[in-house]
């Protein structure tokens, strides 16, 4: 197989979207629209980003293009990790500082260790998967280091009024929710091949590249999708539950607090 | 730490013009008022009066928006927060214990706490030292609540703040932790009580301040405050 995919294939692929609206409407679920929404918004913006891939990637355009685009990507990520949990002061500067750390530890490994060429085609793509999958795992951290500080915050003051400085009280928590967000990426990573066929290894296959470099393409993708997943994570975690304590070891106000305050 | 305790005059806590919350929404408003440096002071008064806030100023787990809170003279924001808290110690209304045994949680407030340390705080909670390797998870309330206090007198302090500590309690265990805060007292350790109950406040108080709304309703010694009730 070829891996180009003609007006005619792509709209035969909306067969399954059909089918999804069908079920949708059959068990009365009302997602048509959202469903209905969704295709559309994805068609439009990938064929932007593909028209703009297309400018990007052409090695006569400057690869500074490429590094705006990168910038872009980890500032809207750190804007979607801020909006997810705005209860924490100042989260947008910790998104932004986790996902430019995660971009430039994954950039150094995979240039300076010549895994990739510097070059538009894989700036961008590459920026992408490692910034997007962190970001997921950022929110996770950020959310749940809310809730749990909030549902937990009996067990936490009980810690800061035996004189325990803020670190020591919050530090069970931070445990429990980095293993919640870092577990799924790391179960992935377990199950690659098996159960789950990643997306670049599959669209290299569909493509018509080489399994094996296609697996291998996928293999340095992945690691540096862990790595990067660890980074924004624990940046993403520690820096919100700083900034969830005053400099005198208090917990601020959280939204669902059930203290008593009578 | 060693000069505040040697000024027994100071009282144990003033409260001078102290607000908290925004305004509007005060939960205490403008208060003034002093505890004093010995004995068993009750803090009570209606549900939402800020009895709790008012407690939980004295060891800064809150600050005031406005005024300010002294300890034995000293503005507790001039004061490190955590030496502080070792020096104010608090049971709280609910028991919180950590996982672990109770030597565990008692390690948490002292981590050079060896078993024959823990079975003295234990036995000052009036919990036998077999305690001490039980899973503190598996505790009643009153055997809990026991070991809390066991857990905040491990980090050796001169007042003890203690905010409903009965009231997820039966009579007896109610009982047994009354007993237990008459006995700190008596060994020279302040407590200062939060209860809506006026029996209670009736047994224990050696002095009373009466909240409503957010300010001081009464206050004084026991049998002033509760000889005109």
């Amino acid at each position: 197989m070829s891996g180009d995919v003609s007006p005619l294939g792509l709209a035969a692929s909306l067969v399954l979207v059909a089918v999804s609206l069908a079920i949708s409407l059959r068990l009365k679920l009302r997602l048509e629209r959202d469903v209905v929404v969704s295709v559309v918004r994805g068609l439009v913006q990938l064929l932007i980003v593909g028209a703009a891939l297309k400018i990007i990637i052409d090695p006569k355009t400057p690869l500074v293009w490429s590094w705006l685009w990168v910038a872009g990507i980890v500032v809207f990520a750190a804007a979607t990790i801020k909006r997810r949990a705005p209860a924490v002061p100042g989260l947008f500067w910790i998104g932004l500082v986790a996902n430019a750390a995660t971009a430039v530890v994954g950039f150094a490994v995979t240039f300076g260790l010549s895994i990739f060429p510097v070059e538009g085609r894989t700036l961008v793509p590459i920026a992408g998967m490692l910034i997007g999958n962190s970001m997921k795992s950022g929110i996770v951290a950020a959310e749940r280091i809310v809730e749990a500080l909030s549902e937990q915050r009996a067990e936490v003051e009980a810690r800061l009024a035996l004189g325990r400085p803020w670190t020591a009280a919050s530090r069970p928590i931070v445990r429990s929710v980095l293993r919640a967000a870092l577990s799924p990426q790391i179960e992935n990573t377990k199950a690659l091949g098996i159960v789950f066929l990643p997306g670049a290894m599959t669209g290299l296959i569909l493509a018509g590249v080489d399994p094996i470099d296609a697996v291998l393409v996928q293999l340095a993708l992945m690691y540096l999708i862990l790595g990067g997943v660890v980074t924004t994570t624990v940046i993403t975690a520690l820096g919100a539950v700083r900034r969830l304590f005053t400099d005198d070891h208090r917990l601020v106000a959280l939204p669902r607090s059930t203290r008593d305050t009578g | 730490m060693g000069d505040t305790a040697a000024v027994p005059a100071a009282p144990l806590f003033s409260f001078r013009s102290v607000s908290v919350g925004p305004s509007g929404a005060r939960r205490l408003d403008g208060l003034d008022a002093q505890l004093p440096g010995d004995g068993l002071t009750v803090i009570a008064g209606p549900s939402g009066s800020g009895k709790s806030t008012l407690l939980r100023l004295c060891n800064r787990l809150e600050v005031p928006s406005e005024g300010t809170v002294l300890h034995r003279g000293t503005d507790v924001a001039e004061r490190d927060p955590l030496e502080l808290r070792r020096e104010v110690a608090m049971v709280f209304q609910r028991p919180v214990t950590f996982a672990g045994t109770v030597l565990d949680n008692l390690r948490e407030a002292d981590p050079d706490c060896d078993e024959r340390r823990g079975a003295e705080l234990l036995e000052r909670a009036g919990l036998a030292a077999s305690f001490l390797r039980r899973d503190a998870g598996e505790l009643s309330g009153g055997e809990a609540q026991r070991a809390c206090l066991a857990r905040s007198l491990a980090t050796n302090p001169r007042v003890l703040l203690m905010d409903e500590p009965t009231s997820s309690l039966d009579a007896k265990a109610s009982a047994v932790l009354e007993g237990l805060a008459r006995q700190l007292v008596d060994d020279a350790t302040p407590v200062v009580w939060v209860t809506h109950s006026e029996e209670q406040m009736r047994r224990l108080a050696d002095h009373v301040l009466l909240l409503a709304d957010g300010r001081v309703d009464r206050s004084g010694s026991a049998a002033e405050v509760l000889g005109e009730r």
